[in-house]
């Protein structure tokens, strides 16, 4: 089995078939990571970039951690700055690196579309590791991995996404994944923070945290980016933990045995509350483990399947 | 030189004329519009220096006229200069264009109006009618000299791409443009609600995860420089209309009769907010592409007359500016050589006839600038394009004469072509 795709842009436009097919391989990546000796000799000649034009710990990690499992040769090119700043354009960086022959490039950018540009100006596959506030594919993919992992399926779940929908990449992958799987999603948060016509996404609505969470299986909390208070989002982070805060008592709302999920990094204390973050329901830990097995399985699958 | 425009199909709106005629030029000058000139009753020519173009099958209009474009000289030389951005008009059937004022320097005072004017005479091609600043560097502060600026030939103005921002400052704009008997060309945006914004709010910015630009950020100014207007008691013209609100807005404030004339160009006519959903950058422009039901408003507001004019909007953009990611993007489309075909997509759907658009590209616009031009009653300058109604094209943008390629449209089949184009009974572009 391969992806017969060139390149993983987006969760918009793969098929069922394909997520099934991804989320299948992962799990069946997942002892790797467990054995004494963590790595197989499946990518061996392979050279993966990780070009990363914004902060990232955890993603490039996991992705870097991926291919090294499977023995592929990993570099990491982190520049914090924009193409704009350093001078040299996005188009001219992507062909130098494509004059390295590279097989994967793993790109991290602020600017939404900007692995699609990639995508046209170089040969090799290309994969979305976050643009803007556009996509976060291998994020959905490995939180649906392990919805699916715990809940033993997808089809019919409700999952409720809560936070700042408007400028969460996380939130659309998630949107667009769960609901192709036959997820039932609400999204909750003040609504300043939902984007226009959220609703038309086949998605339900609110703008009060018990009613997003209202007999959910599984609540991803978004973290809350702090320098967004500037633009008159929300009033207050005090404000907004008041009404938007996860705890233990208004997570009564939601199923007994609901699963919690983050994205990371978490802002304790203003979308989630430590009991939250650290209780029993909280399956935060498992998604960055499931991270590594995702991502592994994308590489695999991108570089041809062929083992 | 005298030149016959023979048995062309004549469509002149400012005459109410659409028939199979004659144009006679003589020193530059539409001497008769008729049946039969040039002949002497017995098959010859009355005049042996006369030079007859037998037009049997196409359209003779007035010179096309275009009273938004930008031709980046002084300053931006590498995206446009007058002379290529003249080139371009010609080639594309416009015999006048005017030119907004957002170059380096800006259009702010004699010197830069004058150099303009300069370098569109030694082009020698279309008429070229400079826009000046509303204010000083465009900064929305301090007015610019009106006075001088006109007397120099500026033939209106306006802080195009950078609104003006004060009411206060609009109002004396008006007033001060009002006793001077020249136009204000208002770039309505209010940047509160644009800022950081990259397209049209709604499903599709929605879907990219893109910082969306509301239509209330362009009906509220709209709006706010209407009222001015009607205050004041002087016109106003409004630019690229492209929202639901701004066409109703206009539409009402015509109805009370206030002196307002607008504005919109084939992009908002013919493309959505669907177009951006390959983060192609040729789609970016300002104000952005918008909902297919702002399309419809646009398009009804183009046929009920609330909007006057057709106008292209030409900005032209290098691939420095154009070829980054899509948030870094400069807005802008050239669009002087795709204008004409696009818009006739109008008439062959039957939104508009033929004499209609043709209308809204000619003497409207003419009236709105209060230029020469726009009609071909004798007496009026010999500025006349001749279009081939069956002559469809494939729009490449590596043969334009502009000297930029960055147009959306790279690939399109258009209807029709401008084949011939004379200003001042000179003939500037023959594709004949």
């Amino acid at each position: 089995m391969k992806l017969a795709r060139k390149d993983l842009l987006g969760i918009q436009d793969l098929s069922v078939e394909e997520i099934n097919l991804i989320l299948d391989t992962a799990d069946s990546f997942i002892d790797i990571s467990t054995r004494e000796i963590k790595k197989v000799p499946t990518l061996r000649g392979v050279t993966v970039v990780n070009l990363f034009y914004e902060p990232s710990t955890r993603t490039r990690t996991s992705f870097e951690i991926a291919a090294k499992r499977l023995s592929a040769d990993t570099i990491n090119i982190a520049t914090s700055t924009s193409s704009v700043v350093k001078g040299e354009t996005f188009v001219d960086t992507a062909r130098n690196l494509e004059a390295m022959n590279p097989d994967i490039i793993v790109l991290r950018h602020s600017a939404a579309g900007s692995p699609h540009m990639l995508s046209k100006v170089v040969r090799q596959s290309v994969i979305n590791a976050g643009d803007g506030a556009h996509e976060h594919p291998t994020q959905a993919l490995l939180d649906m991995m392990t919805m699916r992992e715990k809940k033993k399926r997808l089809a019919g779940l409700k999952v409720a996404i809560v936070g700042d929908i408007a400028h969460s990449r996380v939130a659309r992958s998630n949107i667009y994944g769960l609901t192709k799987m036959g997820a039932r999603v609400s999204v909750g948060g003040p609504i300043t923070m939902m984007p226009r016509y959220i609703e038309r996404l086949g998605i339900d609505v609110h703008y009060k945290l018990e009613d997003a969470i209202q007999d959910a299986d599984i609540i991803m909390m978004l973290r809350i980016q702090l320098e967004r208070q500037e633009t008159n989002l929300f009033p207050s982070l005090r404000e907004y933990a008041r009404y938007y805060c996860l705890n233990p008592r208004n997570i009564a709302a939601a199923k007994d045995n609901v699963l919690i999920m983050h994205p990371g990094p978490m802002n304790r204390g203003v979308e989630i509350s430590p009991e939250i973050a650290d209780g029993p329901y909280s399956v935060i830990l498992e998604q960055v483990t499931n991270g590594v097995a995702v991502r592994m399985a994308l590489l695999y699958l991108l570089s041809g399947g062929k083992q | 030189m005298t030149v016959l425009l023979k048995g062309g199909r004549v469509i002149d709106p400012s005459q109410k004329m659409d028939d199979v005629l004659d144009v006679l030029v003589e020193n530059g000058k539409v001497a008769a519009v008729g049946r039969n000139l040039g002949d002497d009753g017995k098959g010859k020519k009355k005049d042996p220096g006369l030079t007859i173009l037998e037009l049997k099958g196409k359209l003779v209009v007035p010179g096309l006229i275009d009273i938004h474009t930008h031709l980046r000289e002084p300053g931006y030389e590498y995206k446009e200069t007058v002379e290529s951005g003249c080139q371009a008009a010609v080639a594309g059937g416009f015999t006048s264009i005017a030119c907004m004022p957002n170059t380096n320097p800006i259009n702010d005072n004699r010197s830069v109006t004058e150099f303009v004017i300069r370098q569109a005479q030694k082009a020698n091609l279309a008429n070229v009618y400079p826009i000046a600043a509303i204010s000083m560097g465009s900064e929305g502060k301090i007015l610019t000299e009106f006075g001088d600026l006109r007397e120099a030939g500026a033939a209106g103005f306006s802080d195009d791409g950078k609104p003006v921002i004060h009411a206060g400052l609009m109002k004396r704009a008006l007033e001060y443009a009002y006793s001077i008997e020249l136009p204000i060309v208002s770039h309505c945006e209010e940047l509160q609600l644009s800022k950081g914004g990259l397209m049209n709010e709604g499903l599709v910015s929605t879907e990219l995860g893109m910082t969306g630009i509301p239509t209330i950020s362009e009906d509220i100014p709209v709006m706010r420089d209407i009222l001015i207007a009607e205050y004041v008691g002087t016109s106003i013209h409004i630019c690229h209309v492209s929202s639901t609100g701004a066409v109703r807005i206009i539409r009402q404030a015509k109805e009370r009769g206030v002196k307002v004339t607008a504005e919109t160009a084939p992009q908002y006519l013919l493309l959505t907010d669907e177009a951006l959903k390959g983060f192609e950058t040729s789609y970016k422009v300002n104000p952005p592409l918008r909902s297919a039901e702002d399309v419809a408003a646009v398009r009804a507001g183009l046929r009920d007359g609330t909007i006057d004019v057709i106008a292209s909007d030409h900005a032209p953009h290098s691939p420095i500016e154009k070829d980054v990611e899509f948030e870094y993007a400069a807005s802008g489309m050239v669009g002087l050589e795709t204008s004409l075909g696009l818009c006739w997509k109008l008439v062959e759907e039957g939104l508009l006839t033929p004499s209609e658009l043709i209308a809204r590209m000619t003497v409207n616009a003419a009236r709105v600038l209060r230029i020469p031009g726009g009609t071909l009653k004798k007496g009026a300058p010999a500025d006349v394009t001749v279009i081939d109604p069956k002559k469809a094209w494939t729009v490449d943008v590596k043969k334009f004469r502009s000297k930029s390629r960055n147009s959306p449209f790279d690939g399109w089949k258009l209807p029709v072509k401008a084949v011939l184009t004379m200003v001042g009974g000179e003939i500037k572009y023959n594709e004949l």
